[in-house]
């Protein structure tokens, strides 16, 4: 038979694709199932975040960052927070340095319980998805009693956290602390072991040490290529130098050690989470610098100078001396980086942020090259990928 | 750290006596000011160089400064997992200057030269695909500059008689208010319409 010239074939991934998390386009160059190229198109959830934040004062810009990634929202604000505090300069309470890295954590653990779920979704499993979702909804339980939000919390603010932690609350995510494992045992016995997950995953979309620093990598995917680099541990902000946790670390780079990964830093999260309950002292949950934060509402009622610094803060807002910073917190998906210019104004001059996902994404071209088709999807999983980041 | 950040500025600055313009330490962080055709050099000094080890390129962006003649700063974020440290590297550049890019040292860059081409339209030379990132498909304009509208431009809805979507220009019920909160002790001009003429001719 007369040997046949066969075209490469181009395939559109997306913008409405299940496992394409969100509203990817992915434009593939197949041969015949072999992945030749990979161009993602982005920016189909582009909402000018950073614009609309340069027109908003910083309390009313902090909304903005949860609807970033919005499968660990908190993560994102802790961010903005530290990096308007470090310009302003202001001392943040003990008890809500422990209440942000507790609140943190239950990110971390809403994010993770959503990327492993999904992956194992993406190769073929629907029961972890089921499983994961009913204890994401306790989290987002925890939320809600602190800000009234499920998801879009807006709980942070620059120089603590708005409210105390309601009574009771303590009580439950202890309650929660302790039976939480068993729950990730039971996903862990579905898919650790698991024959298709293992042959979907294992040695598929490997990093090297190298590859991961040149590409930008950081959080689960730097780590996989056994780089101990966690920002909590490196250059620890509010008090998480003050607690005892590890850090998981990959051998293989591959998209099995990231879900493995993934699932140890859950129990890590659990760990963080304890000491946060251990240790909280009592006292401000907010900067009582009527320059930071607003006064109570109790004061607004009997003082004069307490209603008019009030309206101050709500119309006019802070004002944040002049200069820049680039601030990184360890989100549950990497380096989360705000890059913010004040002019002396009350609102950003300039606010940049820099998503984990955008950088991650940009690896996938390198990443799915020669492998098959079906492999992208898991490795897209494995990335950990939410537009709402990736797009700003 | 403050300590190890000066050391490192004056080393910086010591060997890169011509390409660095200004050093600057500040909320115990180090940024340095470079000039725009030495940034290729400036960053493969901080990449390889065994005090430095600045390997990852976390963030390349624009800010725009429209009262400048050279209005935007391109800022280089690097992070040195090696010494755990981080600098800003920062330079100027204009509309028309197109900024050598670093694409070849830190494939990274690639996506984050194209969002600053595409935000604030800086250009940068050398880079392999120089194409819009997040704004759609055939946007014209440059949307985080200073001059941009926030509204925008055009706005986009689906329309049934052409059985399409249509691109129309932007109609707003009310207009955008931007209020001024300043205080009026702290400096508010109070401009009377027709006040500027009679200082003209004093």
């Amino acid at each position: 038979m007369a040997e046949v010239q066969i075209k490469n074939y181009t395939l559109n991934f997306g913008p409405q694709h299940p496992a394409a998390h969100g509203v990817l386009r992915m434009v593939l160059e197949l041969d015949g199932e072999l992945v030749e190229r990979v161009d993602p198109h982005i920016g189909l959830l582009h909402r000018g975040t950073e614009k609309l934040i340069e027109h908003k004062t910083y309390m009313q810009a902090m909304p903005y960052f949860d609807r970033l990634d919005y499968s660990a929202p908190m993560a994102q604000e802790h961010a903005f927070v530290l990096a308007a505090e470090r310009l302003l300069g202001c001392e943040v309470p003990r008890r809500a340095q422990f209440i942000r890295v507790l609140y943190s954590e239950i990110s971390r653990l809403m994010n993770h319980l959503m990327n492993v779920c999904a992956q194992a979704m993406d190769v073929g499993a629907t029961t972890p998805m089921l499983w994961g979702f009913v204890e994401r909804e306790t989290l987002m339980e925890f939320y809600e009693r602190v800000s009234g939000a499920r998801m879009h919390a807006a709980y942070f603010r620059v120089g603590g956290v708005h409210q105390d932690l309601p009574a009771g609350l303590a009580d439950d995510i202890r309650k929660f602390i302790s039976e939480f494992p068993k729950v990730l045992e039971d996903i862990s016995t579905l898919l650790t072991e698991n024959r298709i997950f293992k042959q979907r995953n294992v040695d598929i979309g490997v990093v090297t040490q190298e590859e991961a620093m040149a590409w930008g990598f950081s959080g689960v995917m730097l780590r996989s290529t056994g780089l101990p680099w966690d920002l909590r541990k490196a250059q620890p902000y509010d008090v998480y130098a003050e607690l005892d946790f590890d850090v998981p670390v990959g051998l293989n780079g591959d998209c099995y050690d990231r879900y493995l990964m993934r699932m140890e830093e859950m129990r890590q999260s659990l760990k963080i989470m304890e000491q946060c309950l251990d240790k909280m002292p009592e006292g401000p949950v907010l900067s009582e610098d009527p320059k930071i934060a607003p006064p109570r509402r109790a004061d607004m009622k009997t003082s004069m100078e307490a209603l008019i610094n009030h309206f101050k803060h709500y119309t006019e807002g802070v004002r944040v001396p002049e200069g820049e910073t680039y601030t990184a917190v360890e989100a549950p998906k990497g380096e989360f980086g705000v890059y913010l210019v004040s002019d002396g104004t009350s609102k950003p001059y300039r606010c940049k942020i820099r998503a984990p996902g955008f950088a991650h994404l940009q690896g996938m071209d390198f990443l799915t090259r020669g492998h098959m088709l079906a492999d992208a999807s898991a490795i897209l999983g494995s990335l950990d990928i939410v537009f709402g980041e990736v797009d700003r | 750290m403050e300590n190890a950040l000066s050391e490192l500025a004056s080393h910086i600055e010591g060997e890169l006596s011509t390409e660095v313009i200004e050093t600057k330490i500040a909320h115990g962080e180090l940024f340095v000011e470079v000039r725009a055709d030495a940034i290729e050099k400036v960053l493969v000094f901080l990449r390889d160089d065994s005090s430095c080890k600045f390997q990852v390129l976390c963030d390349v962006c624009g800010v725009d400064y429209p009262e400048r003649p050279q209005r935007f700063d391109v800022v280089y974020n690097l992070l040195s997992l090696k010494h755990n440290q981080r600098v800003t590297v920062k330079l100027k550049t204009d509309a028309r200057t197109p900024v050598p890019s670093v694409v070849s040292l830190f494939p990274t860059a690639n996506w984050f030269e194209r969002e600053a081409w595409d935000m604030y339209g800086i250009m940068f030379s050398g880079h392999p695909d120089l194409r819009r990132m997040l704004t759609d498909y055939g946007f014209d304009g440059h949307p985080l500059r200073k001059d941009f509208p926030l509204t925008g431009h055009v706005e986009m809805r689906y329309s049934e008689d052409e059985k399409r979507v249509v691109y129309e220009p932007v109609s707003l019920v009310q207009e955008f208010r931007k209020f001024d909160f300043q205080s009026p002790w702290e400096g508010t001009e109070y401009v009377l319409p027709g006040d500027e003429k009679a200082t003209e001719q004093s």
